[in-house]
């Protein structure tokens, strides 16, 4: 036998045994939990919608069912509380939004991901955790560390993202090709931009949200971010009604007056449906948008829309956040709870979910290319992602209380008029403070 | 005359009924008080719970939001009770007579009732739209701008109040409707003989006759209004700022996002009582059960 044809021969023979091997452990890997249900706790979410389109492929390779408990967003949080303090709930898989993860974890109702991650007969040689973009698995995932929510000694991992988000801009192309506009590229060009469009097309320039209580506090947080500024100081003081704070705020006034009528009431939903009727020429929130700008059932701008970078302020900055997760202590199916989890945000999944509509979380996602011919904004997305800043929002267990009772009054107010925005800002100074001592902060 | 020889009787009768509502009502009563002189989070288990003594009333008592809550609740049911009371009596009384469709109409104006208040809160959130309501779409046909209704606390308080009138409107009707069908017809004909006006008759004949329903129907409706929760959650979420915070939803966020629990259970004690006093009000209007002991 000549050399050629002996290697030639020993690569079949490895790799033609190779090929059932891998097959056989990721069948023994599930095998076991065949029969199995997975009771999955998931709120009406785009992102959710496109995973519910992929999950029989699960059942199908894996033998293990999946039981979906779909709510709304805002009252997922309470009926995870009350399940989860359960000796045994109903949730073998939750999801959830960022803010809840150190909550969750002082509480000591969610497990930590290294046991099973570390677990041979679980783990999937190939995931390749390294894939998942960095700054989303910091932000979702870590609880501990110096600062409670990032990297560092003692952060461990609790969660793995799914249906996280960073910002980025969204514009309609034909309305800033008709009056030879600038996509702003920093918020002077920015707060220019937002009268411009009001006075020459007629439509409000930027949608935003600004209910009372969380939606606000994120779309001001949107902008103070780039401004320079931030919620607390190293020391957990607060520091939001500095010069930074008030620029914020009052660039968010500002998007109020010039974007279409109703922003103080506007939840996401509200935002999201005036850019896709057409009634705003740009939109800067999350990349959950990209899923459905384009689909002509839900937006009459389809094919009308470009994508751009947060613009920057003193520096450029883009958001961290959106959905994640985790595995509840009292599981009763932890381990195809975690079989799932892994199968959801693997390679081959996270590009299945976002064909059809979801956000990715992987590297391998954005840049693989028949997923940017079908979503060239992941181009733009890729390079929003560098800027992302996973200390966007104090992600400590009090910041729920801090953002909802009493930033989410206060900003609201600023948004109607009834306060100035240092007003509303100093206002608010004194309750941010009661809160965090209340939460065992020495400020 | 048996009870009278076995005076245990009528508590072997009444005993089952009477534990049901102990357990059913003052258990979570005394559990509110209870939980008032603990500081408890969701999620932590009972014995994580500190007690704090009075901790928790001193802080609901001194904190101006409890008390502006409770005046946007009170606004809020003055208002809805008000017209609510009003315009259901007057349907009541304009469907009493036999018109062509009644029975349309009748069946018409119950449906809000049935509506789940989520349902309800969705709706009206879409109807309010500044941009693609059909109330202000209605407006601009009519020549007058349209209004960002969620988005002013003064427009956004209109919308929680007409939501709740629209809903709960129909529940005034069908109690009062119900009430005139039972009214005793001699009494009507001997106010007709002796030459009563229709007003006189309403007024002075009918509703005093059925004024033990609309004191029970009102005393509903007050408890109710100052329990309503889903709608203006829907709606407005309590904004802008804390303009439709109604005391229920103050409550909520408290012991939901706040995750006090203790302060939460204390301000519903404080909800407790005042419904209690406005409810006490309304049976002195006219008190069924006290008629019929002043009839024995």
């Amino acid at each position: 036998m000549k050399r050629r044809e002996f290697v030639k021969d020993s690569a079949i023979t490895v790799f033609g045994a190779g090929l059932p091997l891998s097959g056989a452990m990721a069948q023994n890997r599930y095998s076991k939990y065949a029969g199995q249900t997975v009771t999955m706790n998931v709120p009406a979410h785009p992102h959710y919608d496109a995973m519910a389109k992929i999950l029989p492929q699960f059942t199908k390779e894996t033998g293990i069912k999946v039981e979906l408990d779909k709510v709304a967003i805002g009252r997922m949080k309470d009926k995870q509380l009350l399940e989860m303090a359960k000796s045994q709930g109903d949730y073998d898989l939750a999801c959830y939004i960022v803010m809840w993860k150190s909550e969750y974890v002082s509480k000591n109702l969610i497990q930590p991901l290294d046991p099973f991650l570390n677990n041979k007969a679980l783990a999937d040689p190939n995931y390749d955790i390294k894939d998942i973009i960095p700054v989303y698995l910091e932000n979702l995932g870590l609880v501990g560390g110096p600062k409670g929510y990032l990297p560092g000694p003692g952060a461990k991992l609790y969660g793995l993202p799914y249906g996280a988000e960073t910002s980025v801009m969204a514009y309609r192309r034909d309305i800033f090709e008709k009056h030879s506009l600038k996509i702003p590229t920093n918020y002077d060009e920015f707060a220019k931009i937002l009268r411009v469009i009001k006075d020459k097309e007629g439509i409000g320039a930027l949608t935003s949200r600004g209910q009372a209580g969380h939606q606000c506090v994120h779309a001001w947080l949107l902008h103070l971010n780039p401004l320079g500024g931030s919620v607390f100081d190293a020391n957990w003081k607060p520091v939001f009604n500095n010069e930074a704070g008030v620029k914020a705020l009052k660039f968010l006034q500002e998007v109020v007056a010039t974007g279409p009528a109703g922003i103080p009431g506007y939840g996401q939903g509200e935002a999201n449906t005036a850019f896709l009727q057409g009634q705003a020429a740009m939109y800067l929130d999350s990349t959950s948008l990209a899923g459905i700008v384009n689909d002509p059932s839900k937006s009459r701008v389809a094919g009308k829309v470009s994508w751009a970078l947060h613009p920057m302020g003193t520096r450029r900055a883009s958001q961290s956040g959106g959905l994640g997760l985790t595995i509840p202590k009292n599981a009763k199916n932890a381990d195809a709870s975690f079989l799932l989890m892994q199968w959801l945000t693997s390679k081959e999944q996270d590009k299945a979910c976002a064909r059809v509509g979801g956000t990715p979380i992987r590297n391998s996602t954005l840049g693989d290319v028949d997923m940017v011919r079908q979503y060239p904004e992941f181009i733009t997305f890729k390079e929003a992602l560098k800027y992302s800043n996973p200390d966007w929002r104090p992600i400590i267990p009090v910041w729920d209380k801090i953002n909802v009772q009493a930033l989410g009054v206060g900003i609201s107010d600023a948004l109607t008029g009834k306060k100035t925005a240092e007003a509303a800002l100093n206002d608010l100074v004194p309750q941010v403070t009661q809160i965090m001592r209340e939460g065992g902060y020495k400020v | 005359m048996a009870a009278k020889h076995r005076p245990w009787l009528p508590w072997i009768y009444v005993g089952p009924a009477m534990l049901v509502m102990v357990l059913a009502c003052l258990y979570p009563v005394l559990s509110a008080f209870k939980l008032g002189f603990f500081d408890w989070s969701m999620g932590t288990p009972w014995s994580a719970a500190r007690w704090v003594g009075f901790d928790n009333f001193v802080s609901v008592f001194t904190n101006p939001r409890v008390w502006s809550s409770l005046l946007t609740t009170l606004m809020f049911a003055a208002l809805c009770v008000t017209a609510e009371m009003v315009l259901g009596i007057a349907l009541a009384l304009a469907l009493e007579r036999p018109v062509r469709g009644v029975a349309f109409f009748r069946s018409m104006f119950i449906l809000p009732m049935m509506i789940a208040p989520v349902a309800v809160g969705l709706t009206w959130r879409y109807m309010f739209d500044a941009q693609f309501g059909l109330i202000n779409a209605v407006l601009g046909v009519l020549g007058i701008a349209g209004k960002s209704w969620l988005a002013e606390p003064g427009l956004a308080f209109a919308a929680i109040v007409i939501a709740d009138i629209w809903q709960w409107t129909p529940f005034v009707f069908i109690m009062i409707a119900a009430a005139l069908a039972n009214v005793d017809s001699s009494v009507l004909e001997a106010s007709k003989i002796d030459g009563a006006t229709w007003w006189q008759m309403t007024l002075k004949v009918k509703l005093p006759m059925i004024m033990s329903v609309i004191a029970i129907t009102l005393m509903m409706r007050l408890i109710d209004a100052f329990r309503v929760l889903e709608v203006v959650y829907v709606l407005t979420f309590g904004g802008p700022g804390d303009s439709t915070e109604i005391l229920a939803l103050h409550i909520y966020k408290t012991a939901f996002v706040g995750q006090q629990l203790g302060n939460a259970a204390v301000i519903s004690l404080i909800l407790l009582v005042v419904v209690m006093g406005l409810s006490w009000f309304a049976l002195r209007l006219s008190n069924p059960l006290a008629e019929k002991n002043a009839d024995r």
